[in-house]
Protein backbone atom coordinates (compact mmCIF):
# COMPACT_ATOMS: atom_id res chain seq x y z
CA UNK A 1 0.00 0.00 0.00
CA UNK A 2 1.00 3.43 -0.74
CA UNK A 3 2.34 5.29 2.67
CA UNK A 4 0.38 8.32 1.63
CA UNK A 5 -2.50 6.19 2.13
CA UNK A 6 -1.47 4.83 5.20
CA UNK A 7 -0.67 7.96 6.77
CA UNK A 8 -4.34 9.67 5.53
CA UNK A 9 -6.32 6.46 6.33
CA UNK A 10 -4.28 7.11 10.48
CA UNK A 11 -5.15 10.73 9.83
CA UNK A 12 -8.46 10.29 8.98
CA UNK A 13 -8.88 7.57 12.09
CA UNK A 14 -6.94 9.69 14.84
CA UNK A 15 -9.51 12.71 14.03
CA UNK A 16 -12.13 10.66 14.51
CA UNK A 17 -11.43 9.50 17.78
CA UNK A 18 -10.93 13.32 18.63
CA UNK A 19 -13.91 14.31 16.96
CA UNK A 20 -16.05 11.46 18.23
CA UNK A 21 -17.84 12.75 22.05
CA UNK A 22 -17.58 16.24 20.77
CA UNK A 23 -20.11 15.55 17.63
CA UNK A 24 -22.29 13.25 19.67
CA UNK A 25 -22.43 15.34 22.60
CA UNK A 26 -25.48 15.21 24.48
CA UNK A 27 -26.94 12.10 22.80
CA UNK A 28 -24.01 9.50 23.53
CA UNK A 29 -22.07 9.14 26.99
CA UNK A 30 -18.83 7.43 27.50
CA UNK A 31 -19.49 3.97 28.69
CA UNK A 32 -17.43 3.47 32.45
CA UNK A 33 -16.26 0.10 31.45
CA UNK A 34 -14.67 1.62 28.34
CA UNK A 35 -13.53 4.25 29.93
CA UNK A 36 -11.48 1.83 32.75
CA UNK A 37 -10.24 -0.04 29.92
CA UNK A 38 -8.55 2.76 27.82
CA UNK A 39 -6.49 4.01 30.60
CA UNK A 40 -4.60 0.66 30.66
CA UNK A 41 -4.00 1.57 26.59
CA UNK A 42 -0.67 3.33 26.83
CA UNK A 43 0.97 1.26 29.35
CA UNK A 44 -0.15 -1.68 27.29
CA UNK A 45 0.90 -0.91 23.90
CA UNK A 46 3.17 1.13 24.60
CA UNK A 47 4.83 -1.90 26.14
CA UNK A 48 4.11 -4.17 23.60
CA UNK A 49 6.50 -2.02 21.08
CA UNK A 50 9.11 -1.25 23.35
CA UNK A 51 9.86 -4.86 24.52
CA UNK A 52 10.43 -6.90 21.14
CA UNK A 53 12.55 -3.71 20.29
CA UNK A 54 15.13 -4.16 23.25
CA UNK A 55 15.37 -8.01 23.21
CA UNK A 56 15.76 -8.21 19.57
CA UNK A 57 17.99 -6.92 16.39
CA UNK A 58 16.59 -8.19 13.15
CA UNK A 59 15.27 -11.00 14.88
CA UNK A 60 18.09 -12.27 16.81
CA UNK A 61 19.11 -11.62 20.38
CA UNK A 62 20.85 -8.30 21.13
CA UNK A 63 22.38 -7.50 24.43
CA UNK A 64 23.31 -4.03 23.26
CA UNK A 65 20.01 -3.17 22.82
CA UNK A 66 18.42 -4.78 26.26
CA UNK A 67 21.35 -2.85 27.82
CA UNK A 68 20.90 1.23 26.50
CA UNK A 69 17.54 0.21 27.03
CA UNK A 70 17.56 -1.06 30.30
CA UNK A 71 19.88 2.35 31.46
CA UNK A 72 17.17 4.54 29.50
CA UNK A 73 13.93 2.66 31.34
CA UNK A 74 16.00 4.01 34.79
CA UNK A 75 16.83 7.21 34.06
CA UNK A 76 13.13 7.43 32.92
CA UNK A 77 12.32 5.91 36.25
CA UNK A 78 14.82 8.00 38.16
CA UNK A 79 14.55 11.58 36.32
CA UNK A 80 11.09 11.15 34.55
CA UNK A 81 12.96 13.46 31.81
CA UNK A 82 12.71 12.31 28.29
CA UNK A 83 15.60 14.28 26.78
CA UNK A 84 18.34 12.26 29.38
CA UNK A 85 16.18 9.23 28.75
CA UNK A 86 16.62 9.21 25.11
CA UNK A 87 20.37 10.95 25.39
CA UNK A 88 21.11 7.76 27.80
CA UNK A 89 19.65 4.98 25.81
CA UNK A 90 21.29 6.33 22.56
CA UNK A 91 24.89 6.60 24.47
CA UNK A 92 24.68 3.49 26.31
CA UNK A 93 23.82 1.74 22.49
CA UNK A 94 26.84 3.82 20.77
CA UNK A 95 29.41 2.96 23.43
CA UNK A 96 28.92 -0.81 23.30
CA UNK A 97 28.33 -0.32 19.11
CA UNK A 98 31.91 1.25 19.23
CA UNK A 99 32.97 -1.36 21.79
CA UNK A 100 32.14 -4.73 19.96
CA UNK A 101 32.51 -3.40 16.39
CA UNK A 102 28.55 -3.77 15.64
CA UNK B 1 -10.51 39.41 29.34
CA UNK B 2 -10.80 39.87 25.56
CA UNK B 3 -10.36 37.15 23.01
CA UNK B 4 -6.52 38.34 22.34
CA UNK B 5 -5.46 38.16 25.65
CA UNK B 6 -7.12 34.63 26.21
CA UNK B 7 -5.50 33.25 23.64
CA UNK B 8 -2.03 34.47 24.93
CA UNK B 9 -2.70 33.25 28.20
CA UNK B 10 -3.56 29.83 26.55
CA UNK B 11 -0.17 29.60 24.94
CA UNK B 12 1.51 31.23 28.08
CA UNK B 13 -0.44 28.15 30.32
CA UNK B 14 0.61 25.40 27.97
CA UNK B 15 4.39 27.26 27.10
CA UNK B 16 6.23 25.33 29.98
CA UNK B 17 5.51 21.62 28.40
CA UNK B 18 6.69 23.22 25.11
CA UNK B 19 10.07 22.49 25.55
CA UNK B 20 9.64 19.05 26.52
CA UNK B 21 8.02 18.49 22.84
CA UNK B 22 11.00 19.24 21.53
CA UNK B 23 12.97 15.75 21.90
CA UNK B 24 9.29 13.64 20.33
CA UNK B 25 9.19 16.08 17.17
CA UNK B 26 13.05 15.44 16.09
CA UNK B 27 12.62 12.43 16.78
CA UNK B 28 9.41 11.50 15.23
CA UNK B 29 10.79 13.20 11.89
CA UNK B 30 14.56 11.57 12.42
CA UNK B 31 12.96 7.98 12.34
CA UNK B 32 10.52 8.59 9.62
CA UNK B 33 13.30 9.22 7.55
CA UNK B 34 14.79 6.34 8.88
CA UNK B 35 12.43 4.11 8.24
CA UNK B 36 12.71 4.92 4.53
CA UNK B 37 9.51 6.98 4.19
CA UNK B 38 9.90 9.70 1.87
CA UNK B 39 10.84 13.44 3.11
CA UNK B 40 7.60 14.86 2.05
CA UNK B 41 5.26 11.91 3.17
CA UNK B 42 7.23 12.06 6.45
CA UNK B 43 7.01 15.66 7.17
CA UNK B 44 3.27 15.50 5.97
CA UNK B 45 2.68 13.10 8.96
CA UNK B 46 2.91 15.59 10.93
CA UNK B 47 -0.08 17.55 10.27
CA UNK B 48 -2.04 15.04 8.58
CA UNK B 49 -1.88 13.25 11.67
CA UNK B 50 -0.55 15.42 14.73
CA UNK B 51 0.07 12.79 17.23
CA UNK B 52 3.55 11.63 18.31
CA UNK B 53 3.18 8.05 19.28
CA UNK B 54 1.06 7.41 16.80
CA UNK B 55 3.77 8.97 13.69
CA UNK B 56 6.54 6.94 15.46
CA UNK B 57 4.83 3.50 15.84
CA UNK B 58 3.78 4.33 11.76
CA UNK B 59 7.43 4.64 11.43
CA UNK B 60 8.98 2.01 13.72
CA UNK B 61 6.32 -0.96 12.04
CA UNK B 62 6.66 0.21 8.59
CA UNK B 63 10.47 0.05 8.69
CA UNK B 64 9.84 -3.78 10.35
CA UNK B 65 7.58 -4.44 7.74
CA UNK B 66 4.37 -5.13 9.64
CA UNK B 67 1.42 -5.66 7.50
CA UNK B 68 -0.59 -2.54 6.65
CA UNK B 69 -3.75 -3.44 8.74
CA UNK B 70 -1.55 -3.98 11.70
CA UNK B 71 -0.01 -0.67 11.08
CA UNK B 72 -2.97 0.87 10.59
CA UNK B 73 -4.44 -0.74 13.99
CA UNK B 74 -1.76 -0.19 16.07
CA UNK B 75 -0.65 3.59 14.85
CA UNK B 76 -4.95 4.33 15.60
CA UNK B 77 -5.13 2.67 18.61
CA UNK B 78 -1.92 4.50 20.79
CA UNK B 79 -4.45 7.42 19.87
CA UNK B 80 -7.95 5.92 21.51
CA UNK B 81 -6.77 7.84 24.99
CA UNK B 82 -8.02 10.89 23.14
CA UNK B 83 -11.78 9.56 23.27
CA UNK B 84 -11.65 10.34 26.54
CA UNK B 85 -10.21 13.75 26.43
CA UNK B 86 -13.52 14.23 23.27
CA UNK B 87 -15.59 12.74 25.99
CA UNK B 88 -14.22 15.33 28.63
CA UNK B 89 -14.74 18.74 26.59
CA UNK B 90 -18.16 17.67 24.69
CA UNK B 91 -20.33 19.54 26.71
CA UNK B 92 -18.49 22.60 27.29
CA UNK B 93 -18.17 22.34 23.06
CA UNK B 94 -21.76 21.70 22.62
CA UNK B 95 -23.44 25.21 21.33
CA UNK B 96 -20.23 25.57 18.97
CA UNK B 97 -20.92 25.42 15.22
CA UNK B 98 -19.30 22.00 13.72
CA UNK B 99 -16.90 23.86 11.69
CA UNK B 100 -15.53 24.87 14.97
CA UNK B 101 -16.02 21.55 16.78
CA UNK B 102 -13.78 20.02 13.41
CA UNK B 103 -11.23 22.68 14.41
CA UNK B 104 -11.04 22.35 18.15
CA UNK B 105 -11.20 18.48 17.70
CA UNK B 106 -8.42 18.41 14.49
CA UNK B 107 -6.19 20.19 17.46
CA UNK B 108 -6.74 18.14 20.72
CA UNK B 109 -3.71 17.02 22.36
CA UNK B 110 -2.68 15.48 25.55
CA UNK B 111 -1.45 18.74 26.79
CA UNK B 112 -4.20 21.15 25.12
CA UNK B 113 -6.50 18.82 26.95
CA UNK B 114 -4.57 18.71 30.48
CA UNK B 115 -4.66 22.78 30.53
CA UNK B 116 -7.80 23.60 28.95
CA UNK B 117 -10.08 21.25 31.25
CA UNK B 118 -7.57 22.76 34.64
CA UNK B 119 -8.66 26.62 32.77
CA UNK B 120 -12.22 25.73 32.58
CA UNK B 121 -12.55 23.62 35.91
CA UNK B 122 -11.22 27.11 37.46
CA UNK B 123 -12.70 29.63 35.40
CA UNK B 124 -16.36 27.59 34.89
CA UNK B 125 -18.50 30.99 34.10
CA UNK B 126 -16.11 32.29 31.57
CA UNK B 127 -18.39 33.09 28.18
CA UNK B 128 -17.16 30.19 25.99
CA UNK B 129 -15.45 32.27 23.40
CA UNK B 130 -12.85 32.76 25.73
CA UNK B 131 -13.01 29.23 26.66
CA UNK B 132 -12.09 28.49 23.22
CA UNK B 133 -9.79 31.30 22.55
CA UNK B 134 -7.83 30.02 25.41
CA UNK B 135 -8.60 26.64 23.73
CA UNK B 136 -7.35 27.52 20.65
CA UNK B 137 -3.80 29.56 22.01
CA UNK B 138 -2.64 26.45 23.86
CA UNK B 139 -3.10 23.93 21.14
CA UNK B 140 -1.73 26.27 18.48
CA UNK B 141 1.17 26.79 20.67
CA UNK B 142 1.90 22.99 20.48
CA UNK B 143 0.56 22.78 16.64
CA UNK B 144 3.04 25.29 15.29
CA UNK B 145 6.55 24.19 17.21
CA UNK B 146 5.68 20.34 16.26
CA UNK B 147 5.79 20.93 12.72
CA UNK B 148 8.86 22.88 13.22
CA UNK B 149 10.33 19.97 15.11
CA UNK B 150 9.13 17.19 12.55
CA UNK B 151 10.87 18.88 9.67
CA UNK B 152 13.99 19.47 11.56
CA UNK B 153 13.53 16.03 12.36
CA UNK B 154 13.37 14.98 8.74
CA UNK B 155 16.16 17.05 7.46
CA UNK B 156 18.32 15.81 10.31
CA UNK B 157 17.46 12.08 9.41
CA UNK B 158 18.12 12.58 5.88
CA UNK B 159 21.39 13.42 6.86
CA UNK B 160 22.53 11.17 9.29
CA UNK B 161 23.64 7.95 8.47
CA UNK B 162 22.26 5.03 9.16
CA UNK B 163 24.87 3.32 10.91
CA UNK B 164 24.46 5.72 14.15
CA UNK B 165 20.91 3.41 14.96
CA UNK B 166 18.88 6.63 15.19
CA UNK B 167 15.68 4.14 14.36
CA UNK B 168 16.68 3.01 18.03
CA UNK B 169 15.17 6.37 19.27
CA UNK B 170 11.71 5.32 18.17
CA UNK B 171 11.70 3.30 21.84
CA UNK B 172 13.75 4.79 23.46
CA UNK B 173 10.86 8.00 23.23
CA UNK B 174 8.00 5.52 23.94
CA UNK B 175 10.53 4.19 27.35
CA UNK B 176 10.59 8.74 28.02
CA UNK B 177 6.37 8.34 27.93
CA UNK B 178 5.96 4.96 29.08
CA UNK B 179 7.91 4.42 32.53
CA UNK B 180 6.55 8.09 34.29
CA UNK B 181 2.96 6.52 33.11
CA UNK B 182 3.18 3.34 35.23
CA UNK B 183 1.71 5.07 38.45
CA UNK B 184 0.00 2.37 39.56
CA UNK B 185 -0.12 -1.14 40.22
CA UNK B 186 -2.77 -2.26 37.30
CA UNK B 187 -1.03 -0.18 34.82
CA UNK B 188 2.12 -2.18 35.82
CA UNK B 189 0.37 -5.53 35.43
CA UNK B 190 -0.91 -4.06 32.01
CA UNK B 191 2.60 -3.24 30.96
CA UNK B 192 4.44 -6.26 32.01
CA UNK B 193 1.48 -8.91 30.19
CA UNK B 194 1.54 -6.56 27.46
CA UNK B 195 5.21 -6.73 27.39
CA UNK B 196 6.40 -10.13 28.12
CA UNK B 197 3.33 -11.68 25.29
CA UNK B 198 5.12 -9.31 22.67
CA UNK B 199 8.04 -10.55 23.24
CA UNK B 200 7.07 -14.21 23.14
CA UNK B 201 4.85 -13.50 19.93
CA UNK B 202 7.53 -11.40 18.36
CA UNK B 203 8.11 -13.99 15.77
CA UNK B 204 4.93 -14.07 14.27
CA UNK B 205 4.60 -12.87 10.82
CA UNK B 206 3.63 -9.18 9.78
CA UNK B 207 3.76 -7.77 13.68
CA UNK B 208 0.64 -9.97 14.31
CA UNK B 209 2.21 -10.36 17.84
CA UNK B 210 1.96 -6.14 18.53
CA UNK B 211 -2.28 -6.64 18.58
CA UNK B 212 -2.62 -9.68 20.30
CA UNK B 213 0.07 -8.55 22.96
CA UNK B 214 -1.97 -5.12 23.31
CA UNK B 215 -5.38 -6.74 23.72
CA UNK B 216 -3.78 -9.42 26.30
CA UNK B 217 -2.03 -6.06 28.29
CA UNK B 218 -5.53 -3.79 28.16
CA UNK B 219 -7.14 -6.88 29.80
CA UNK B 220 -4.56 -8.07 32.13
CA UNK B 221 -4.73 -4.55 33.46
CA UNK B 222 -8.66 -4.21 33.88
CA UNK B 223 -8.83 -7.61 34.99
CA UNK B 224 -6.36 -6.87 38.14
CA UNK B 225 -8.31 -3.97 38.62
CA UNK B 226 -11.47 -5.38 38.89
CA UNK B 227 -10.27 -8.47 41.33
CA UNK B 228 -8.23 -5.59 43.75
CA UNK B 229 -11.28 -3.75 44.23
CA UNK B 230 -13.11 -6.96 44.70
CA UNK B 231 -10.73 -7.77 47.31
CA UNK B 232 -10.86 -4.31 49.24
CA UNK B 233 -14.83 -4.60 49.34
CA UNK B 234 -14.87 -0.84 47.67
CA UNK B 235 -14.64 -0.06 44.39
CA UNK B 236 -11.42 1.05 43.07
CA UNK B 237 -11.22 4.86 41.46
CA UNK B 238 -12.44 4.35 38.09
CA UNK B 239 -10.58 7.89 36.50
CA UNK B 240 -7.39 9.00 37.27
CA UNK B 241 -5.11 11.59 36.07
CA UNK B 242 -5.36 11.19 32.67
CA UNK B 243 -2.02 9.70 31.54
CA UNK B 244 -0.40 12.39 29.75
CA UNK B 245 1.43 10.79 26.38
CA UNK B 246 2.72 12.79 23.64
Amino acid sequence: MNIWLLIVIVGVLTFLIRYSFIALVGRVGMPARLQRALRFVPAAVLAALIMPELIYRNGVFSPIRLAAGTVAILVAWRTKNAIFTMTAGMIVLWILQGMTGA
Amino acid sequence: MSPRSQFMLGIRTIAPVIVGLIPFGLISGVVAVEAGIPPEAAWSMSWIMFAGASQIVMSQLVSAGAAEWVIILSASVVNLRMLMYSAALATTFKPLSNGVKVLLSYLLTDQAFVVSVNRYSEHPDEPLTLKVWFYLGAALALWLPWQITSAIGVWLGASVPEEWGLLFAAPLSFIAIWVPGLKDRPLVVAAIVGGAVAVVLAFLPNRLGLIIAAVAGIAAGYMYEEQASKGRMHPAPAVRDNDEVA
